[in-house]
């Protein structure tokens, strides 16, 4: 048996029997998130679902003066309270909250509506809540609808076409697919993955190294006639299926929570079937090595477990910098992009969740510079491995 | 034979090691004695090749320890300082590892653990985890995993540190079945009677110097003193006003300065 062979299943047996390694590699990691991550979304669907079913509560004062209007909205599916208030005990009220929108008919509104002059309404809202932001807007899209409903009616009084007060006719067409949709909501799932899949790997590049030097086996170990390079490789294959075992239990985790997500209920295809499990694993697999290697570099600098602990616990954090970057540009699969790990994994994850195709070219692209990096990494490890201050 | 020449080592201002040779033979045990912070370790670190030395160089059964695989390393069993165990494998497991990783066929490997059970009396706990063992089991384990190769030369650094009186004494009556069975044993230690008790010669180092070598009579002889604690005495106070002045690496043909 080659060095890095009976290294990497001295590693792998005696990780296996530390609890904190299973607890975090095998329980944390992978739970940690799909739970997070489904709690999280159904309590989003849960409160726009209601928001929208809810009928919208309105105040109206002076409602007397306006009877026509207020048929009208009492047709509509609204809440209404009819208060008499002047402006400035209705700027109160919204202010306060005892009233979400105050709608009022001001003395001068009969009048002007009878002599063809624009009457005019009062709305009152906090336009920096964002739960009456929705009422604020049905509210005002009825309101429109009413006065051009009355518009219509006059011209065709005067023998004109309705048509002659709608110069432009504008349609929205809304491209997002429903599985597009979801991936508001989806995005940043990515990031739970690449986390829980480090996490798995963690304690052993801590323990393999830190631990090694902390607990005093490391001296007898470079005292052997053994490449350096072979120890730092055994360790690291270790690590790397700790991370592969975590990261296949964290897409199981995922697929069996977004079966009770509800998020059809929301027009969105959550689509995460085990298909879509398997492309993901196949997408993060070349991300394992390089997080492996990357926590391995770091732990070298380390001469104890706490101090490891600190420092690679920070290393969870890289991966996030890349895809908090696509967020905020909202940037999308691009050749140039595949050659930033964690970001290349994070876009192409992204496009699978959309029913995007996804060019082979890429994700070659994106395997292909996570393992070069993940190389770069290894062998300055075992270069370190090589000097003496290893043994300090 | 392990064999140091003119080995020199500085860590940064500190010049730990200046110049020191002598040789451990086949059948002998021999005793590196100094204080603390005399280069004990520092020398015993470059003989096993895990330190590279400035200067000089370091050989077991004349091959050149130098190198990640050097053969010279797989002649050589290692007691570090620091001989910590996995706490998670157990005994035999331990043991296994080394043997595996310095590439001894499955077969005798398992033969080799059987047969250091019995000589080390590692049986009452060689399938526990080596987290609840006590000093004394610890450091059995650490010479086992140090001999699994069947090693002709030994090398232990401080072995007795930290042991309790029984642990020392069947420690020593091993090394003596070692040394009969014609190994080359070469032990560091800040205790003169243990290297007293021990040693058929010994090498007192001090300020990084060899200062006196030969059996334990033949320096307490040249010295005129009673005891090797005397001994060790007398030739290091000379060593402190030499120290001033550079000095010639130690010839292994002679004695230090104490002479």
């Amino acid at each position: 048996m080659s060095a890095l062979l009976v290294v990497f299943v001295k590693e792998f047996i005696e990780n296996l029997r530390d609890r904190r390694t299973i607890l975090s590699a095998l329980l944390f990691g992978p739970l940690f998130g799909p739970l997070l991550f489904g709690a999280m979304v159904s309590r989003m669907l849960h409160q726009s679902v209601s928001e929208s079913d809810e009928p919208v509560a309105l105040t109206i004062s002076g409602g007397e003066r306006a009877p026509n209007l207020v048929a009208y909205l009492e047709s509509q599916d609204l809440r209404l309270r009819f208060v008499p208030l002047s402006e400035a005990a209705a700027r109160e009220d919204v202010r306060h909250g005892s009233s979400a929108l105050v709608l009022i008919v001001p003395e001068e509104y009969a009048a002007r509506f009878t002599g063809g002059a624009p009457a005019p309404l009062l709305l009152i809202a906090d336009s920096s809540d964002s739960q009456t932001r929705r009422s604020v807007e049905r509210v005002r899209a009825l309101l429109a609808a009413y006065g051009s409903s009355i518009a219509q009616r006059r011209l065709q009084v005067r023998g004109l076409s309705p048509l002659l007060a709608v110069p432009v006719a504008v349609n929205d067409i809304d491209v997002t697919t429903p599985a597009g949709r979801a991936v508001a909501v989806l995005g940043f799932m990515t990031y739970f993955i690449l986390f829980a899949m480090l996490m798995g790997g963690l304690y052993l590049a801590i323990d393999s190294t830190a631990g090694e030097r902390e607990r005093g086996s490391l001296e007898a170990l470079l005292s052997l006639p053994v490449p350096r390079a072979a120890l730092v490789g055994g360790k690291l294959l270790a690590t790397c299926a700790y991370m592969a075992i975590s990261l296949a239990l964290t897409l199981t985790a995922f697929v069996i929570v977004f079966r009770f997500v509800p998020l059809e209920a929301l027009g969105m295809s959550s689509n995460l079937g085990a298909g879509t499990a398997l492309e993901f694993f196949a997408l993060c697999l070349p991300f394992v090595p390089l997080g492996a290697a990357l926590m391995m570099f770091v732990a070298y600098f380390t001469r104890s477990y706490r101090e490891a602990q600190t420092y690679l616990t920070s290393v969870l954090l890289i991966p996030t910098l890349p895809i908090a970057f696509a967020s905020i540009y909202s940037l999308k699969t691009r050749s140039a992009l595949m050659l930033v790990p964690s970001l290349s994994q994070h876009l192409l994850m992204t496009s699978v969740l959309r029913d995007e195709p996804i060019a082979a070219r890429d994700v070659a692209m994106s395997a292909a510079s996570a393992l070069a990096l993940a190389l770069v990494l290894f062998v300055a490890t075992s270069r370190h491995w090589r000097r003496e201050s290893m043994l300090r | 034979m392990i064999e140091a020449r003119a080995l020199s080592k500085r860590f940064g201002a500190l010049q730990a090691v200046r110049g020191v040779s002598f040789t451990a033979r086949d059948g002998e045990i021999t005793g590196l004695l100094g204080a603390n912070g005399a280069g004990k370790s520092t020398t015993l670190r470059m003989l096993y090749g895990v330190l590279e030395p400035d200067a000089g160089e370091a050989r077991i059964d004349g091959i050149d320890v130098r190198g990640e695989t050097s053969a010279a390393r797989s002649r050589l069993g290692v007691l570090a300082h620091a001989s910590g165990l996995y706490g998670n494998l157990t005994a035999r497991e331990n043991v296994r590892y080394f043997g595996a990783l310095l590439g001894v066929p499955r077969p005798a490997l398992e033969a080799r653990l059987a047969l250091l059970a019995e000589t080390l009396d590692l049986t009452p706990f060689f399938e526990q985890r080596a987290r609840g063992l006590s000093q004394g089991q610890r450091l059995k384990v650490a010479l086992a995993r140090a001999l699994v190769h069947a090693p002709a030369n030994l090398v232990l650094d401080e072995p007795t540190n930290g042991l309790d009186v029984m642990a020392i004494r069947s420690l020593r009556e091993l090394l003596r079945r070692l040394k009969a069975d014609g190994h080359c044993i070469l032990f560091s230690s800040h205790v003169m009677q243990e290297v007293a008790a021990l040693c058929d010669r010994v090498i007192i180092i001090g300020h990084g110097r060899v200062l006196a070598e030969g059996s334990v009579q033949s320096i307490r002889e040249r010295s005129g003193a009673t005891s090797l604690e005397e001994a060790f005495l007398h030739v290091l106070e000379p060593a402190a006003d030499v120290d001033a002045a550079p000095q010639p690496g130690a010839d292994p043909t002679r004695t230090g300065s104490g002479r």
